[in-house]
């Protein structure tokens, strides 16, 4: 099994944002258009997948460089593609919203365990994720 | 897994369930140096915002106000199998964003406490939250350098711990250290699951948002 590390090599030290002496040379809202709510419900650990379809008309830098990472792994989450943009959150799940709207990208939001009782199926997760973490040690 | 074709008719691939545990202390307790070692990619950090009910009422109509507040996330991966993968949020460690944690703690299996023992203090306020909300937790110690080292029956003592919260001790730089608190606190939570089947697990866990 590999692990999803594969992104585009270097890239976050390679936006059009940075700079790395000046630091952050855009405001970082400059990329959502000033927009602080996106219109798909997403969270930290929704899995974003790029479809392969290309959106008609062209991207900004900041869309397009949130859809090279989405289409470098077979999923990423929106948390990795915001530390890797290196821009808040909110402003990541603008972009992101908006590729879904563009057919560009799908995002799968996290299925949480539980829903207030311990299920049959909580357990095995708990269970599975403990023999994960004792492979490591 | 990890295919990255431009083919237009690509399948829809069968994703990873995305898992998240939570590294919790005291400002300065170790828990961005936590997130790092255990991590297998560099850890990443993005601002969140987050909304919550602050405790302090407004004082103009004396009611809970309703605030937001943007924070900085450190945040890392552990790819468990093809089926799960296990994110890391090392939360923030001011006190005054304590109100704001609910969002953060949806969905989250527990939380890693992490003390310091010379400002053992510190960690009180995180333990607190995860009591009063219910969320599986435990306390690891993370022993630096030159500090006294106490026992985990001293240290249960004087953060006020209950005997069911177990208490480990962890060097958070190193990775087999940290994976070992990791594994303490999903067998407390499952060990907590199976023994007592009428408790809510986690009664505040919701739909993100």
């Amino acid at each position: 099994m590999r692990a999803r590390a594969a992104y585009g090599m270097g890239a976050p030290r390679d936006t059009p944002w940075l700079d790395d002496s000046a630091g952050r040379v855009m405001r970082p809202y400059t990329a959502s258009g000033g927009r602080t709510r996106p219109a798909a419900a997403l969270d930290l650990l929704s899995l974003v997948t790029a479809t392969g379809v290309r959106p008609r008309g062209p991207l900004g830098a900041e869309h397009s460089l949130a859809l090279r990472l989405c289409a470098g792994s077979a999923a990423v989450t929106v948390a990795e593609v915001a530390g890797q943009l290196r821009l808040p959150a909110v402003v990541v799940k603008v972009l992101l919203s908006d590729l879904m709207e563009f057919g560009a990208v799908t995002a799968q939001a996290p299925r949480f365990p539980g829903g207030g009782y311990v299920a049959a199926d909580d357990q095995n997760l708990l269970r599975a994720v403990l023999d994960g973490l004792r492979r490591r040690l | 897994m990890a295919y990255a074709d431009d083919c237009d008719t690509r399948p829809a691939p069968v994703l990873p369930a995305t898992l998240k545990i939570l590294v919790a202390g005291g400002f300065g307790a170790g828990k961005t140096t936590f997130v790092g070692a255990v991590s297998e990619i560099e850890p990443l950090c993005t601002e969140e915002l987050l909304s919550g009910l602050s405790e302090e009422p407004d004082p103009l109509d004396g009611v809970e106000a309703k605030t937001s507040t943007t924070v900085a996330l450190d945040f890392g991966r552990i790819t468990l199998d093809e089926r799960h993968v296990l994110y890391l949020f090392g939360t923030p460690g001011q006190e005054r964003f304590w109100f704001l944690w609910e969002e953060l703690c949806a969905g989250a299996l527990g939380a890693v406490v992490l003390a310091d023992t010379r400002r053992l203090a510190d960690c009180f306020p995180a333990v607190d939250f995860f009591e009063r909300r219910g969320i599986g937790f435990i306390v690891a110690v993370n022993e630096f350098d030159g500090g006294h080292r106490y026992t985990a029956g001293e240290v249960r003592e004087a953060v006020g711990l209950g005997p069911e919260v177990p208490v480990v001790r962890c060097d958070a730089r190193l990775t087999s250290s940290g994976t070992g608190a990791l594994a303490a606190l999903v067998h407390h939570l499952l060990f907590t699951a199976a023994t007592d089947p009428a408790k809510p697990w986690n009664p505040d866990r919701g739909e993100p948002r």
